[in-house]
């Protein structure tokens, strides 16, 4: 037997953890994107994966250079600003401006995200903050859909390569979407063509499937709340449902009203965004009731065919006041909800 | 929401806890192995919430084994007794595992001596009263054995115009590592039989209820087998989830009552003892014997020879682990279990009567949790949904940055956390929540005490 010489170390318990990190996190909610990329490749072509580089590396580098800049390690490698580029290309349109993409994602990770103190302190999900700011600042190539149906995977709208400040040319007459279509033309798409993704509209916003199973893997893992997307989902289902049995020819139905535009993008991945949501189940249901209603409102009574990404803003302006007035009970005490 | 599932389908829980790994497999198949006597054994004078024992014995006096060595100091307060026939040495300060010194009896175990136990007046449990049963078991020096230290008698002592139902056996041996419970009811179970009816007439409780984990089938078979015809006793097998061995947590499992925030389980008519404690009684009390030893597991990756032994109250960290043999990148040793153990400052720290466990651990599982990257919180509302008794550490942890102590004990609840440590286990930005809420906790105090 020898004597026992040793350097203890203490620590205040507890002694074991929990696998998952937030890096751990982030990454596997890339992965669930990273179907919804390929497919917005698959159908839009190389434009869309510029697209999408252009803005992934826009925010990438922004963080890391406004990180440097302000004496900090750089946070690039929590793959949090990797989700947020995602997120933004998915939702430009496919033939935008490469130098317009770039200024919007300096915005949304600068304005967005690091002006506000970087992660877990965004107020608004940053990816819809650079897309906001370029909805107000270029209307017209926010809005300018090339037709899915005549892109060839090489071919490249002449758009997508216009120098910074010059007024963009669109190619030939650009589609419109199945909300615009609608909105201003009272036609309908076919569900099925809208659920599969062959329709025009942003880059990542078109495959309510692949969509879907990116987000049922999350909240399969338990990295999502499934409360945010079911809320929003429901909500919108049922007031449509309502408005759409009231006058039919004026309302659209609801799995229109679902599958169409922004709003699984958005009710999936977007108002998901845990530092811009709710944190309590029940505070997770209202946001996503609140988004809902907003979509809708947005939608039918509103200017403009598509009320998502607005929507989802004020619900994560919303969000900290939910979190303070629903708050759990706590065991043992008979206060519950804060109203 | 999962909690209330389960009960649905019939199981029994409480709701929100964790599933950390039970890492139990290395000691749960091992017997209670007798340790050896220490050339030295550290006696502290409080090892139990409340005032300290005071000494009947001097230094240089000869003591033997079982025989008392300090008195109770009042109604909060146990007897103490020597756990080795010997000479007391000292009596003098001595570290504790909080890190504080306390006086404590140095007691040198004759080398030749038999060790054999000093008997005392047997207590009957069917005619004593329940004032004789509280006064004997102060006398035997028993607290809680569960980790808590609680003295057993006080918790027997039911406040007039109160009264108590069910008594609650706890089993549950939540904490990761720990088999102490464990072997105790699968080898000892008439030792179990024999404490209950003790604790049944000194509550005047109805029935008593044992409850175990399902990774104790083993264990409750054997209960099961042992209870005596006609006993008012049920053995119920719980899901494993942590911190089920927690008083309120184990309450509201088994009986659905809640009990009120700083209130206390007699409020909603029920007393939780640590069954190895109500086994320890039934080995003591029939033969008017004091606590001088209790079982303990002494594990982790960083031990050698893992087990579960009996080891003398007094038994210095460093003859434990020097007897077992550990791995040379030994780092941390927890005492109890590695959710709420200590580690240790110090290997000349004894074993208590509140030690559940020695588990020690290597450099590398030190180095994981103890350097890991710490990320700003993202409101993933992890620590939420472990949180048993439904606080937002989330909320809690932010305006612990702050400092803004007082903020937490009036508006969020700090004081009703028991620092389980589930929120710090599950939070993925790697916070140290619960260790937050311990400074937030001792600082209120603090300004309280001022004030």
């Amino acid at each position: 037997m020898t004597a026992l010489r040793k350097t203890l170390t203490i620590q205040s318990s507890p002694h074991i953890s929990a696998a998952a990190s937030v890096d751990s996190i982030m990454f596997n909610v890339v992965l669930a994107l990273l179907p919804v990329c390929l497919f917005a490749v698959y159908e839009f072509g190389i434009a869309a994966l510029l697209v999408l580089f252009t803005a992934v590396a826009s925010c990438v580098i922004t963080e890391h250079l406004l990180c440097r800049v302000s004496g900090h390690s750089t946070t690039v490698s929590d793959w949090s600003v990797v989700i947020t580029g995602l997120l933004y290309g998915l939702v430009l349109p496919p033939s935008l401006p490469l130098w317009m993409v770039a200024a919007g994602g300096v915005i949304a990770v600068g304005v967005g995200k690091f002006l506000f103190g970087g992660l877990g302190c965004n107020p608004f999900n940053p990816a819809l903050v650079g897309r906001a700011i370029l909805q107000a600042a270029f209307p017209a190539a926010m809005t300018s859909w090339p037709d899915v149906s005549s892109q060839a995977f090489g071919s490249l709208p002449s758009s997508t390569l216009a120098l910074p400040l010059t007024k963009p040319q669109f190619d030939g007459i650009s589609a419109a979407t199945p909300l615009a279509n609608w909105k201003f033309n009272q036609v309908a798409t076919d569900t099925a063509d809208l659920f599969l993704g062959s329709v025009s509209g942003s880059t990542g916003e078109t495959s309510a499937l692949l969509i879907l199973i990116g987000g049922i893997y999350l909240v399969a893992r338990r990295m999502m709340s499934w409360q945010i997307p079911v809320a929003i989902l429901a909500t919108v289902a049922l007031c449509s449902a309502v408005l759409h049995a009231i006058d039919s020819d004026r309302f659209a139905g609801p799995l229109f009203m679902m599958y169409s535009g922004g709003l699984m993008l958005g009710a999936v991945f977007m108002a998901t965004d845990m530092v811009a949501s709710p944190i309590t189940h029940l505070g997770c249901i209202a946001y996503g009731v609140l988004i809902g209603l907003l979509v809708v409102v947005i939608r039918v009574w509103g200017g403009m065919p598509e009320g998502v990404m607005y929507a989802i803003l004020i619900g994560n302006a919303a969000s900290p006041h939910i979190d303070h007035w629903i708050q759990p009970r706590v065991y043992g005490t008979q206060r519950g909800v804060r109203l | 929401m999962r909690g209330s599932l389960i009960r649905l389908i019939g199981g029994k829980t409480f709701a929100h806890g964790i599933h950390p790994p039970e890492a139990k497999d290395a000691t749960r198949g091992l017997t209670i192995h007798q340790f050896p006597f220490a050339p030295l054994l550290i006696v502290p004078l409080s090892q139990h919430i409340g005032k300290p024992a005071v000494p009947v014995v001097a230094e240089g006096e000869e003591v033997s084994r079982g025989q008392r060595i300090a008195k109770p100091d009042g109604f909060m307060s146990v007897a103490i007794h020597a756990p080795a026939s010997g000479i007391i040495r000292r009596i003098a300060p001595t570290p504790n595992i909080n890190g504080k010194m306390e006086v404590g009896f140095f007691l040198e175990p004759y080398p030749a001596s038999t060790q054999e136990v000093a008997e005392g007046i047997p207590l009957e449990a069917s005619s004593a009263s329940p004032e004789q049963i509280v006064e004997a078991i102060q006398a035997a020096g028993v607290v809680g054995l569960g980790g808590a230290g609680f003295p057993t008698h006080a918790k027997l002592r039911i406040p007039d115009g109160e009264y108590v139902d069910t008594l609650v056996i706890n089993g549950a041996e939540c904490e990761p590592y720990l088999t102490t419970d464990h072997r105790v009811m699968l080898e000892h179970p008439d030792d179990v039989m024999t404490g209950i009816p003790y604790l049944l007439r000194a509550t005047g409780a109805d029935r008593a209820i044992i409850a175990v984990e399902a990774n104790k089938q083993d264990a409750a078979d054997s209960l099961r087998l042992a209870i005596p015809k006609h006993a008012p006793l049920t053995v119920e097998v719980l899901p494993v989830k942590y911190p089920q061995g927690a008083e309120k947590m184990l309450i509201t499992a088994l009986l659905g009552r809640e009990i009120p925030s700083g209130g206390l389980p007699v409020d909603v008519h029920a007393i939780c003892v640590n069954v190895g404690t109500t086994a320890e009684l039934g080995k003591l009390l029939p033969h008017g014997m004091g606590l001088q030893d209790r079982v303990i597991t002494v594990g982790g990756p960083a031990i050698k020879k893992k087990g579960n032994y009996r080891i003398p109250i007094g038994t210095p960290l460093r003859f434990i682990l020097e007897t077992v043999g550990t791995e040379d990148d030994l780092s941390t040793v927890v005492m109890g279990g590695p959710m709420m153990g200590t580690t240790a400052s110090s290997l000349d720290i004894p074993i208590t009567k509140g030690s559940t466990g020695v588990i020690a651990f290597a450099e590398q599982e030190t180095r994981r949790t103890s350097t890991r990257k710490q990320f700003p919180c993202i409101h993933c509302g992890y620590c939420l949904e472990a949180c048993p008794i439904y606080l937002n550490p989330s909320q809690l942890g932010l305006h612990a940055e702050y400092g803004e102590h007082q903020v937490m004990a009036d508006k969020h609840h700090l004081f009703d956390c028991f620092e389980c440590g589930c929120c710090t286990f599950v939070c993925p930005s790697h916070i140290p929540l619960v260790q937050q809420f311990r400074i937030a906790k001792a600082a209120v105090r603090k300004a309280r005490r001022s004030a």
